[in-house]
């Protein structure tokens, strides 16, 4: 892979950069490569643990996970000099989940029809989230699960409240951060966030009962 | 302000994402709504229940080795190339400060070394099953575990209560020394912290380092080195230094 020489580097160019260029033109795309490369490793390494956890979350498969975490870093290098600056977790997070919608579209029409019915059940809940029968909840504790009871649960709901959830209380992202990743408004991660809270809740009651 | 819209903003005001002004409002609704004021509790609960277990997915080393491959880390072989080619080129003056570098890159090609093994030794003990030799979050049940397996006493601190939650130790190699290994978890990252004798530099307040896109903290407790390796960004990796350490000194003087 080679890179062009029109690009600038956007984070601040090392006080040699200019020398160099006047030096032969291999020498500066191997070095700026070479740079970008560090550069890159530095800032997005970090984040492998939350981009592969979200993986597992959004694909349920730990084989199809590690292929999109994968391919993410693969685009997110290729791509770093569009980087504009600012946390790159959420900019690694949005690459990832158009990776994961791309596996989605691979495992066939069935996947895809579930995956739109579940956009639209999400659209009708955000305007409609809680009508005359949606009771308030309960006031009972919830037990504690271990972590594997937990993440089953989680795993469990449909796709587009179970992503805000994770975004949110396993990545640890902002609502805004969520809206950029998810390409939605505020309003709407906001909503499906109540949403999927009172669906994790009463999933966590059932599994009380059940156990 | 309807109820409708305090359900959804009760969420909101649980996450901390409200400003003042806005704040002010919800809590005055669910001051007299009954049915607002459970969901807010409810809210909080559920995000109570979610901290209490690590959620997240430990990075399978398969994955890491193959991110290697597609965003390979520098060579540090190129770097020294280019000094002694400095060296080999270079005038009196340059001659003499190449000298004073050789002594450098001496130094820091077996410092290199003892880090590039505590991130190899971290990343297998990534590999499933590997984690951990004894399993246990009790502090007074991970120090004993290590008497009569190594012939150092590791401090084992328990800092859930700060954030990072002991999991469990670990009996590891670095640098063809014995080392104890605690393991730590921050939300989805795992911090292992080597504790040996010999392990070279150990400042006394901890230190930050970055190789390979992996934050390593050295320092030096009580005549031990210490070595913590995790993903986990420098700020954080940081502050976990400075609990342990502050911990550690309260302990070891009462």
């Amino acid at each position: 892979m080679t890179a062009p020489l029109r690009m600038a580097p956007s984070g601040g160019s090392p006080p040699g950069a200019m020398r160099t260029q006047e030096t032969t033109g291999v020498v500066f795309v191997a070095d700026d490569e070479r740079g970008r490369a560090q550069r890159f490793r530095e800032a997005a390494l970090p984040h492998l643990g939350d981009v592969y956890t979200l993986a597992r979350y959004l694909l349920r498969n730990p084989a199809d996970a590690e292929d999109a975490a994968q391919e993410c870093y693969l685009r997110a290098f290729r791509h770093f000099h569009t980087f504009r600056g600012g946390p790159i977790k959420p900019w690694l997070l949005a690459i990832l989940r158009n990776v994961c919608r791309a596996e989605y579209a691979r495992r066939g029409a069935l996947a895809a029809v579930q995956v739109d019915g579940v956009e639209h059940a999400a659209d009708e809940v955000a305007e409609n989230v809680w009508g005359e029968a949606s009771p308030s909840p309960e006031a009972v504790s919830l037990s504690r699960f271990d972590a594997e009871t937990v993440q089953r649960l989680i795993a469990q709901l449909p796709d587009a409240f179970r992503e805000v959830l994770v975004l949110r209380e396993i990545n640890d992202l902002s609502y805004r951060e969520i809206a950029e990743v998810t390409g939605t408004p505020v309003g709407t991660v906001m909503s499906r966030l109540a949403r999927a809270r009172g669906l994790l809740r009463d999933a966590w009651l059932a599994e009380e009962k059940g156990s | 302000m309807t109820c409708e819209e305090a359900r959804i903003l009760v969420h909101a005001l649980a996450d901390g994402e409200l400003d003042a002004g806005h704040a002010r409002e919800v809590e005055a609704h669910v001051a007299q709504c009954e049915a607002c004021a459970a969901e807010l509790a409810a809210a909080r609960e559920m995000k109570q229940a979610l901290r209490a277990a690590p959620l997240g997915f430990a990075v399978p080393a398969s994955l890491s080795a193959k991110i290697d491959r597609v965003v390979p880390a520098p060579m540090p072989v190129t770097n020294r190339r280019a000094l002694l080619k400095g060296f080999a080129f270079g005038g009196v003056a340059s001659a003499l400060a190449a000298a004073s570098v050789g002594l450098v890159i001496l130094r820091e090609s077996q410092d290199d070394r003892i880090l590039g093994e505590a991130i190899s030794a971290h990343l297998r003990s990534l590999q499933a099953d590997h984690l951990t030799d004894v399993l246990s979050t009790d502090q007074h049940t991970v120090k004993p575990w290590f008497n009569g397996r190594i012939d150092l006493a590791p401090p084992v601190i328990d800092l859930t209560a700060q954030g990072f939650t002991l999991i469990g130790g670990r009996l590891d190699y670095i640098d063809g020394k014995p080392a104890a290994a605690l393991v730590y978890r921050r939300r989805v990252h795992v911090i292992n912290l080597f504790v040996a004798q010999g392990l070279g530099e150990a400042p006394s307040t901890p230190r930050l380092t970055m190789m390979q896109g992996f934050n390593l903290l050295r320092w030096n407790e009580n005549g031990l080195n210490m070595l913590a390796v995790s993903d986990l960004n420098r700020d954080e990796l940081e502050e976990f230094g400075a609990k342990f350490s502050a911990a550690a000194r309260a302990a070891a003087q009462s």
